[in-house]
């Protein structure tokens, strides 16, 4: 990480955290836990103008922001997917936009998850970060969230 | 010895030795292969055929003077009366090389859609169809103004044959049905089908990519009127396909698409059409495509159907049972006629969370809707998780695929 901002000193918790795991199945099983963690989205935003299509799963991302920070809530059916966007969740929510929108998300790789995050996934993830950046920038210019 | 060559066993373990692709490790196992109705792995007679083609006998086919022009010509029309005589066509006129199984639906569905569906007409799909036996009807419907009109399927996964029955009118000018289901494996009546078509006066498409690879096709006793499958899943090269078409009907249809091969002569006051089949191959074809396909049905009539018919039953069956033993395994589709195919859903798990854990483990299946979502909502489902197996499985990577869905089960229920 270059800078030392909060999102990267999450990362690096986040980083630390899974070295602790040496077999795949422990660690896709915290996957799957960390997704349990995710506080619910309101009913009001599961509606396709939330959902974000990935081939597969479904991904569901409310924006939401508190004193110039911004967080997201979200859900998706598939457990690893839900795992998924808990990490990210974990290091992005609570930053202001800028950060957000400049978000070095290399961190992925040396959780050894990357193979979740190749274009041709049909999971939704990357959409869901190309998202996440939008709604971001949305704010960083001012711009209504929904 | 001839003895020992005759034990099952032996027989499979020369045949996965034709393949390959079969010997490698996946994410530090041994691949398990099966996602067979998607596309099948090559032998090495395929791989063969192709890059010998390339390596000595490359060039342009037709209207070529020089040596290996007639070569690749010869080699690209050698196939062709192979492919014919494999499937049991009257003459290589019947059989036009497409890019694949959607391409010859859609040329179909262009040809004989453009020129012959009237406003009111209508076309009989069925609901487990797949999504490339569904949008080309229904482009031609939009275009000509004809309905379509579909087949239901019973909770087991079969087709409603009294239903179908009753759908036939003489509004009807054409039944476009999957002769094995691809998300399910069901094998359909076609004999059935055709014959009550017939008796309405109405031609029947097939589509047979996934019939294929599984038994053996006779065009002219089955007494279809056009027949669809795809060179891939046949353990050819990608990107080529078949359409047979009878050739009388074939005479009728109008082009597909213009270029160069399918003419006689061009002038601006009128172009002359070539004859059957070139008349509906625009264009450089997939030469290589061909000679890979025609060694992919020498390769399987070596093999042999008793063979390949004894071991998928054997693979169908053992699979059936070790994956229906697993709490909360349901498996959806449980036809009475049906091919190699096991979709199944664990619990209220996603299939896509169970088809990443089985990838871990070195076990390559298919998830999400196979591209047949009316199919799937039919069966009120978002999915299954899909094992199509080849007669290149084994009983011991079915014991894999149970254990690996076990701890799947573990993590995700």
């Amino acid at each position: 990480m270059i800078t030392s901002s909060l999102i990267s000193e999450r990362a690096a918790a986040l980083v630390e955290e899974f070295e602790l795991f040496d077999d795949w199945v422990d660690k896709y099983q915290h996957v799957i836990d960390l997704g349990k963690t995710l506080d619910p989205i309101d009913e009001a935003f599961r509606t396709d103008t939330f959902k974000i299509q990935g081939c597969q799963s479904q991904v569901w991302l409310q924006p939401c922001s508190e004193n110039g920070l911004v967080f997201f809530k979200a859900d998706s059916d598939a457990q690893i997917t839900k795992g998924l966007i808990a990490i990210l969740l974990r290091v992005l929510n609570y930053s202001v936009p800028a950060e957000i929108v400049r978000s070095d998300l290399s961190f992925l790789e040396q959780l050894q998850l990357k193979e979740h995050l190749s274009p041709t996934r049909k999971n939704g993830l990357n959409a869901m970060i190309r998202q996440i950046q939008l709604y971001a920038a949305a704010m960083e210019a001012n711009a209504p969230l929904i | 010895m001839s003895t020992h060559l005759h034990s099952p066993s032996l027989r499979l373990e020369k045949v996965r030795g034709d393949f390959p692709a079969l010997h490698q490790s996946v994410n530090g196992r041994p691949l398990v292969y099966l996602d067979n109705a998607a596309t099948a792995q090559k032998p090495e007679a395929v791989i063969e055929a192709v890059s010998s083609y390339y390596r000595t006998d490359n060039s342009n086919v037709h209207r070529g003077v020089h040596t290996l022009s007639q070569r690749a010509t010869d080699a690209f029309e050698a196939a062709r009366a192979n492919i014919a005589r494999y499937i049991g066509a009257s003459s290589p006129k019947e059989v036009i090389f497409t890019r694949g199984t959607t391409e010859a639906i859609n040329l179909v569905a262009f040809c004989f859609g453009g020129t012959r569906f009237k406003k009111g007409d209508e076309v009989i799909v069925s609901e487990m169809e797949h999504h490339s036996n569904i949008v080309p009807w229904q482009m031609a419907c939009e275009r000509s103004g004809a309905v379509l009109r579909v087949i239901p399927v019973t909770d087991s996964g079969e087709l409603q044959m009294e239903a179908f029955r009753a759908l036939l009118s003489e509004r009807t000018k054409l039944v476009a049905v999957t002769h094995i289901s691809n998300s399910l494996g069901t094998i359909n009546p076609v004999e059935e089908i055709i014959s009550a078509a017939h008796e309405h006066g109405v031609p029947v498409l097939l589509d047979g990519a996934q019939a294929l690879p599984h038994c053996s096709i006779d065009v002219t006793a089955l007494d279809v009127d056009f027949y669809c499958f795809s060179s891939h899943k046949m353990f050819g090269p990608t990107g080529f396909g078949v359409l047979f078409g009878k050739e009388h009907w074939l005479e009728q249809l109008p082009p597909y698409q213009g270029g160069g091969d399918m003419i006689k002569v061009v002038d601006f006051a009128g172009t002359t059409y070539n004859d059957l089949p070139h008349k509906f191959e625009a264009g450089t074809p997939h030469i290589a495509g061909a000679i890979g396909l025609s060694a992919a049905m020498d390769y399987v009539s070596g093999v042999g159907f008793e063979f390949i018919a004894n071991q998928e039953k054997d693979l169908l069956l053992y699979a059936t049972g070790r994956l229906k033993a697993i709490d909360g395994l349901v498996i959806v589709g449980n036809a009475k006629h049906k091919a190699a195919v096991v979709s199944f859903n664990l619990g209220s798990a996603h299939p896509y969370d169970v088809g990443t854990i089985l990838d871990k483990f070195g076990i390559g299946v298919r998830t999400g809707h196979h591209c047949t979502q009316p199919l799937m909502k039919r069966l009120g489902i978002p999915g299954t998780v899909r094992a199509s197996f080849s007669f290149y499985n084994s009983r011991a990577e079915i014991d894999q695929l149970e254990l690996a869905v076990r701890k799947a089960a573990a993590m995700l229920l």
